[in-house]
């Protein structure tokens, strides 16, 4: 607050209390205080009133309940879970089911999103007006439908556990989900895992070289193949020097199910397929508004430089297309999460079934089970929005 | 502006100080009856139990308590609103005070009547835990369903006994859990899972609506206790009173033999326990903020717990339930009411 002022500082002449009552910055100040005073008032009666409310009515409040034994199962975990475990636990497991569909749903919908979005306004008629349907269709069915839609469709296609379907590498899919042999990695397998990341570093090495030569003589020659042949040759050549340590675990006919490998359930893929296919036709429109909004002179002068159409949209367009995609773009992946909520209705463990669902239900602590829930997902969406501010201000264009 | 808007907050924090203080007790009894209207928390449809018939009007074992307490109150069995609830609903809506009472094939858990502020009056029916499978599968008992998918619906004692009744017996299962009954079925129906548990009695009322209920076959094993009951909210003895000795007043008239076709010539019985129950002797209305005719009123309306159970849920319907555990304790069943007296 230093500015520079000729007449005198006002705190340096004593005053009465009439001179802050008529000065606007204390009393602003001043009002200030009390506002946040009574908003301090306001919650603190709120929270005490719950918590005397809940005591008359005779219900347990408090969070010691999250160390008791949680006593149910959970079909699909990341982490180890049995059912002597605590509500903590099952907590985590919840919200590590709810953060899985949650990012691959985000990487889906936008891989999707863009190839529509670009196809929407190709010069080629059939798929532009694919591209259309696609976008009108999706766009103007509520979610919850239509995860009904892909959930039940998806059971209603599949073969029963008998009669299931037989993909390559012994994998199978029927009504139970899709299953594949598990992997079981033996000794020495940090000789491949140390060859992965040579590979990875090699790779990496290349692609810097190559890109520092092209920025001194101008010539691009690309170093896609000899990274390619790194990444894929070293581990290779190393898990064959551990003396190949992997086995599998393959699924095999029980009495009613598959028994063993690795199984994705059909409320996942469904719930997935469902969460970013709708959210696709969102940022399939944003997409297209983004690609839009590049003045048609830019492409113009790309073509003048004799780049052809796939790179004028890869280096010319994208680019300065991003700058309008992002802020909505982050709307559509904080809605693709929480509408991951609507899990429960066809039966997929996440936050909101296992935890806001079954965890509430046995325990009856409503007001605190609701509380963790709605503050997950306010932590989540910030973490979105941050992380995306942050993509934005990278990709921004720097103006000159 | 900023004056206008620290003057909402200063009301509304004054607001919050107070609303505690208007939140004293008023009994439900008054409650109910200012309202001119019973608000009972019922199932969304469960045939037998709770469900709207052809006409729209609730019918079932459950329901039928509600009207009877309804009869008790208001002298009329149809002052009430139903509202339909899921396993999961259930409980907070009986807690913020949306229904007035819970009649919703409820099982009586310490846990339900201690720490979730609420208060069971009464057993109106004992189950148990089941499981229904397709009958192509070729299972005769529940042990053998190792591997096995199973449907259960959120919010239930189900989940729990589930787990503890695969852990105890030491087998593998795979539990796909849904928050309401339509798509447990659905998934069940689309071979989802290779069996559903629930309450048997609720398995037997659900079979029904399978297209051919023969297909389906419901296991011998009963993995858990199920006393089903209504519920009221902890704190309001009154309340509570009303509505267990509602559920006494029908166990007592069926031993009685007090039938809704008799009940106007038994209020002309020698037998004293009659005539306290038809209010003809004692005050026993009274005690309870009701007049004394208050069990004449459910018995002539509604009628007693046999006739009840008769046409919703046993021979006279189309589940034909058999008394078993629910007949009366002089029958070998467990339904026994302390005495009117
Ligand atoms: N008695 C058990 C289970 C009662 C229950 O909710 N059963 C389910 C499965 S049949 C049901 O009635 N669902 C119907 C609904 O939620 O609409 C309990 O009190 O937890």
């Amino acid at each position: 607050m230093k500015r520079p002022s000729k007449r005198p500082s006002p705190a340096k002449v004593p005053r009465s209390l009439s001179g802050y009552v008529y000065d606007p910055k204390a009393r602003g100040l001043a009002l200030q205080a009390i506002v946040a005073l009574l908003l301090v008032w306001f919650v603190a009666g709120i929270v005490d009133n719950t918590i005397r409310n809940l005591e008359a009515q005779g219900i347990a409040s408090g969070f010691d309940f999250l160390d008791n034994t949680a006593g149910f199962d959970i079909s699909q975990s990341l982490i180890a879970y049995t059912n002597t475990m605590t509500y903590a636990r099952a907590f985590l497991v919840g919200l590590l089911n709810t953060l899985l569909v949650a990012v691959v749903g985000i990487v889906l919908a936008t891989v999707v999103g863009f190839i529509v979005g670009v196809a929407r306004l190709s010069g080629n008629w059939l798929i532009a007006t694919l591209a259309t349907v696609y976008i009108e269709t999706l766009r103007n069915i509520p979610p919850l439908l239509m995860l009904f839609a892909v959930y039940f469709g998806v059971l209603k296609t599949l073969p029963s556990p008998r009669n299931s379907v037989e993909l390559p590498f012994s994998s199978y899919l029927n009504t139970r989900g899709l299953y594949f042999p598990a992997p079981i990695w033996g000794e020495g397998t940090w000789l491949f895992v140390l060859g992965l990341i040579g590979g990875l570093a090699g790779a990496l090495l290349v692609y810097w070289k190559a890109r520092r030569q092209r920025l001194l003589t101008g010539r691009a020659n690309s170093a896609l193949l000899p990274a390619i042949a790194l990444v894929i040759g070293i581990p290779l050549v190393a898990f064959f020097l551990a003396g190949t340590p992997l086995s599998f675990d393959y699924p095999e006919a029980g009495r009613f199910n598959l028994k063993g490998g690795v199984v994705v359930q059909p409320e996942f893929i469904a719930l997935l397929a469902g969460l970013s296919l709708y959210t696709a036709a969102f940022i399939a429109e944003i997409v297209r508004s983004g690609i839009l909004a590049v003045p048609k002179g830019q492409r113009e002068a790309a073509a003048a430089l004799g780049l052809h159409d796939g790179q004028i949209m890869r280096l010319v367009v994208i680019p300065q297309a991003l700058r309008v995609i992002i802020p909505p773009l982050t709307n559509q992946y904080l809605n693709l999460t929480k509408n991951s909520s609507l899990a429960v209705a066809i039966g997929y463990p996440d936050l909101v079934s296992v935890f806001a669902g079954t965890v509430l239900n046995q325990t009856n602590q409503a007001v605190e089970v609701i509380l963790i829930t709605m503050s997950v997902y306010l932590v989540l969406s910030l973490l979105t929005s941050a992380f995306m501010n942050w993509f934005n201000a990278r990709v921004a264009i720097v103006e000159r | 502006m900023k004056y206008w808007f620290a003057g909402c907050l200063a009301l509304l924090a004054g607001a919050g100080q107070l609303a505690d203080q208007a939140s004293a007790q008023t009994s439900t009894l008054d409650t109910v009856k200012s309202r001119g209207q019973l608000q009972c928390g019922v199932n969304t449809g469960l045939a037998g139990f709770s469900a709207p018939d052809d006409s729209g009007t609730w019918k079932g074992l459950d329901v039928d308590l509600c009207r009877a307490v309804s009869a008790a109150i208001f002298k009329d069995a149809n002052k009430i609103k139903f509202v339909p609830l899921t396993a999961k609903e259930r409980f907070t809506a009986l807690q913020s005070g949306e229904i007035d009472v819970l009649s919703r094939n409820t099982t009586w858990t310490m846990s339900r009547d201690t720490s979730a502020g609420l208060s069971f009056a009464g057993i109106n029916y004992f189950d148990g835990q089941g499981f229904m499978v397709k009958k192509s599968l070729d299972v005769v008992s529940a042990k053998e369903l190792s591997g096995a998918s199973i449907c259960v619906q959120t919010g239930t004692t189900t989940e729990l006994n589930l787990a503890d009744y695969f852990r105890s017996n030491k087998i593998e299962y795979d539990p796909v859990v849904f928050e309401k009954l339509p798509e447990v079925l659905a998934a069940y129906n689309a071979g989802r899972c290779d069996a559903f548990t629930t309450d048997v009695s609720q398995l037997y009322s659900i079979r029904l609506t399978l297209g051919n209920a023969a297909d389906h076959i419901v296991l011998p094993e009963i993995i858990s206790k199920e006393p089903l009951g209504p519920v009221v909210r902890q704190g309001d003895a009154q309340w509570a009173n009303i509505v267990r000795w509602t559920l006494y007043a029908m166990i007592n008239a069926e031993e009685l033999a007090v039938t809704q076709a008799n009940v106007d010539q038994m209020k002309d019985s020698k037998n004293p326990e009659i005539r306290r129950l038809l209010g003809v002797e004692g005050e026993f209305g009274q005690a309870i903020g009701l007049d004394n005719d208050w069990a004449y009123q459910i018995i002539k309306l509604v009628g007693n717990y046999g006739e009840s159970f008769d046409r919703n849920v046993g021979a006279g319907s189309p589940l034909g339930i058999a008394r078993g555990q629910n007949a009366l304790w002089k029958d070998g069943g467990l339904q026994y009411a302390p005495p009117i007296r």
